[in-house]
């Protein structure tokens, strides 16, 4: 045995202290700035009340990093930014200089390694989304993937101010939702349409019975005897929506599906509260089946709601704003979506959403 | 899946993903994939993933550095014998800056600890703001974490716990902060450091703060107790600066008045006349007219209370609990207001029953009750229209 004390553990240090982390330029204003301008799509410029300057380049990140990329990143706030650089809610990166001679040869070297700057004021910003095939047992879908593939459509929107006003596009790739999109201009969201299969052997050895039927929202999940009189459920398929509570509180349940699962596209939210109150996504297409690697039915639905929201909305009109104010039927006849009877709400408080007035455009 | 480059698995396609102007993840697990071959197995197992429509990842089994309930998210590949690379494959949590704020050298030291125990992918950041550490065995967890925790990094939190809090970019950036986000976001992660780590709750609980109606970290969608900072007193204008934007590219009636959601602004060509008793606090006219206009002096915050995704009664918005709190007090009323909350939590909560659903289910009265909370009408859109009214048993002409 070792006779060497062991060095203490450190543990709860909670994370380190932002100030490390903040360049002089922004440590010294810090409270004290008195407005910004947006020099180019992708630059800001943030005076201070003594007329210091601090300029931040946006790149878009594609939020899956190898740590080689990252130290490219490095490399870049070294040479450009004394060394200071951070990321946004949106997953795109922000190097931060006070010297605005540093801008243009910053760009020229993101653009040399591929990251396009961008995503300020009235432009589309990068996706927010979650880990889909890559890293997560419940998704219905890809996330990367068809990330990658909208904004390769896009890209032009996101270096760009060419929108009416701001559009936010999220991506979960199921109703668990770790990328929380409900509140979106454009929603993707990975949806799973059969009933989850009961594993009648696994149950009584990995869940909890009670548990797991207390999980539907529905009460779709009924006790049942099981093989060898051992406790299992059965679901009634009628009353089942899909959620997948049930397989993440039981792993006997599985959902995913090959070849039903896929895509639905929710249209409309937003979370700023300038002018309109914050607001939820609704839904526009139901469905749209997978189609790796590059999911076209689901690039060319987004790019056309995007097209058609740029060419009929009024400035600074979110998406949202925009539909309330032409009204969903035109919407969906200017977007050219079938209206079915997925897009009327059944689930709880649902007549909040029927048109409860006379007030009718034809 | 057959050899190809440097022992990568053949990846006909995912290669179409390293094509077009965005930038590319597939571009980066092979960057990673040269020199650690877990990543090698996820790009195999991804590109059998895209052939067959289906994910091949197993729930998550209970694995976790030594002491702490959370901050890791075990993984497991349904197919290890395939992939034996990433048979275990778990992701770490780690506690971002506040305001994803770095230096150089701090990306470095974590890239460094990830190259030598673990995929080197990672994902900047997760969708609650943490960095992901993506992929590694179980035996490496607790030397990933001690080697982060020797550079000055915490893990952040996952299941039924505080999780990690996050801040928008506030006073660090931001002309409009109407409180220090930034400080507020690091004290009360500080504060609750045995509630992040240390899973006790129904279900997960978020913070979030923005410093101003923006909630450009979108608190009021997506964090269980929502702070936004506003301000009370009257929008700062600076008149010269109204003409300017006037003779420029801003048509003031337009693009300001016609759009002021409580039309508390009037324009006569000159002057701009602001009703302030009006005002909403959307942000519309400040946002357009950032060099003339500005939130007032006496600043703070809202708190909001309950949003979440719909898993499993259906997706709520934060609704608000306090109207205004003085940015001197907010510290100090979100630590007391949550002690409140998390003891009527504790008691009625049902298991993965978050704060929002469990005030729908018993009802705000009975919340306010509870957190010790008077009703104001800034808490309600209006009042109820439904009579079926519990009304409190009557005492002696009450």
């Amino acid at each position: 045995m070792s006779t060497t004390p062991k060095a203490p553990r450190i543990t709860d240090i909670g994370p380190p202290h932002y100030e490390k982390f903040l360049p002089p330029v922004v440590k010294k204003n810090y409270g004290k700035w008195k407005y910004h301008e947006v020099l180019a799509p992708g630059v800001l410029c943030h005076v201070g009340e003594t007329g210091d300057k601090l300029y931040s380049v946006r790149a878009a990140g594609p939020r899956l990093t190898s740590i080689q990329t990252i130290r490219k990143f490095a490399d870049l706030a070294d040479k450009y930014c004394g060394g200071y650089l951070r990321y946004t809610s949106r997953n795109n990166i922000e190097f931060l200089t006070d010297k605005q001679e540093n801008i243009e040869p910053l760009k020229a070297d993101l653009a040399k390694i591929g990251f396009p700057v961008g995503g300020t004021k009235n432009s589309i910003s990068n996706i927010v989304h979650t880990q889909g095939w890559i890293h997560c047992h419940s998704a219905a879908t890809d996330a990367s993937g068809i990330v990658k593939s909208v904004m390769d459509a896009l890209c032009d929107r996101f270096t760009s101010h060419t929108m009416p006003g701001k559009l936010r596009i999220a991506l979960a790739c199921c109703l668990n939702m770790c990328g929380a999109v409900h509140c979106s201009d454009i929603a993707i969201l990975g949806v799973h349409r059969v009933i989850p299969k009961v594993n009648e052997v696994q149950v009584p050895r990995v869940c909890e019975v009670p548990t797991l039927i207390a999980s539907c929202p529905t009460g779709a999940i009924r006790p049942k005897t099981g093989p060898e009189g051992k406790p299992s459920v059965e679901i009634v398929a009628e009353q089942c929506m899909f959620c997948a509570n049930c397989y993440t509180v039981c792993p006997a349940l599985p959902i995913n599906d090959a070849e039903n699962d896929g895509i639905s596209i929710w249209v409309g939210g937003k979370v700023s509260n300038a002018r309109s109150a914050p607001k939820f996504s609704k839904l526009a297409i139901p469905y749209i089946p997978n189609n790796p690697p590059r999911w076209p039915e689901v690039v060319d639905a987004v790019v056309k709601i995007v097209d058609v929201y740029a060419k009929h909305a009024r400035k600074y009109e979110r998406m949202g704003e925009w539909i309330e104010r032409i009204g969903w039927p035109r919407f969906f006849e200017l977007a050219e979506i079938p209206f079915t009877r997925y897009h009327i709400d059944d689930f709880r408080h649902a007549g909040l959403t029927y048109a409860r007035s006379a007030h009718v455009r034809y | 899946m057959a050899d190809a480059t440097n022992g990568k698995p053949k990846t006909e396609m995912l290669d179409e993903l390293e094509k077009g102007p965005w930038p590319s993840f597939v571009k980066e697990i092979k960057a990673a994939a040269d020199t650690n071959d877990s990543a090698k197995d996820l790009l195999g197992q991804l590109e059998l993933s895209y052939h067959q429509k289906i994910g091949h990842w197993k729930h998550g089994g209970i694995v976790g550095v030594l002491g702490y309930g959370g901050g890791v998210i075990g993984r497991y590949c349904d197919i290890p014998e395939q992939f034996p690379k990433i048979a275990h494959f778990h992701t770490m949590r780690v506690n971002m800056p506040t305001g994803w704020f770095y230096t150089s050298d701090a990306l470095r030291k974590i890239c460094d600890i990830w190259e030598k125990h673990g995929s080197g992918i990672t994902n900047m950041h997760g969708s609650t703001g943490d960095i992901i550490l993506l992929g590694t065995t179980t035996d490496q967890l607790e030397p990933t974490f001690q080697e982060l925790c020797k550079v000055g990094f915490d893990l952040g939190g996952s299941g039924s716990a505080v999780r990690t809090p996050s801040a928008c970019v506030g006073m660090a950036r931001c002309e409009w902060a109407c409180y220090d986000t930034m400080k507020m976001c690091y004290d009360i992660t500080q504060n609750y450091q045995d509630e992040l780590h240390r899973p006790a709750f129904p279900y997960k609980f978020k913070f979030k703060f923005s410093g101003c109606p923006n909630d450009c970290v979108a608190s009021i969608a997506r964090a269980d107790m929502s702070v936004i900072g506003t301000w009370k007193d009257d929008i700062q204008v600076d008149e010269g600066e109204v003409r300017k934007y006037a003779s420029g590219q801003v048509d003031i009636q337009k693009d300001v008045c016609d759009l002021c959601p409580s039309k508390c602004m009037k324009w006569d060509g000159k002057n701009l006349s602001i009703n302030n008793r009006d005002c909403v606090h959307c942000m519309h006219c400040i946002n357009v007219m950032p060099k003339a206009l500005a939130p007032g002096k006496e600043r703070g915050a809202i708190i909001l209370i309950g949003s979440k995704a719909p898993i499993m009664q259906g997706a709520l918005l934060s609704s608000v609990l306090i109207p205004f709190v003085p940015a001197a007090e907010l510290f100090d009323t979100i630590k007391e207001l949550t002690t409140r909350i998390w003891d009527f939590w504790d008691e009625y909560g049902t298991n993965r029953e978050r704060i929002g659903e469990l005030i729908q289910r018993m009802g705000m009265p009975a919340f306010l009750d509870a957190v010790g909370l008077d009703p104001v009408p800034e808490m309600v859109a209006a009042p109820r229209d439904n009579p079926y009214v519990f009304y409190q048993t009557a005492k002696g002409g009450e």
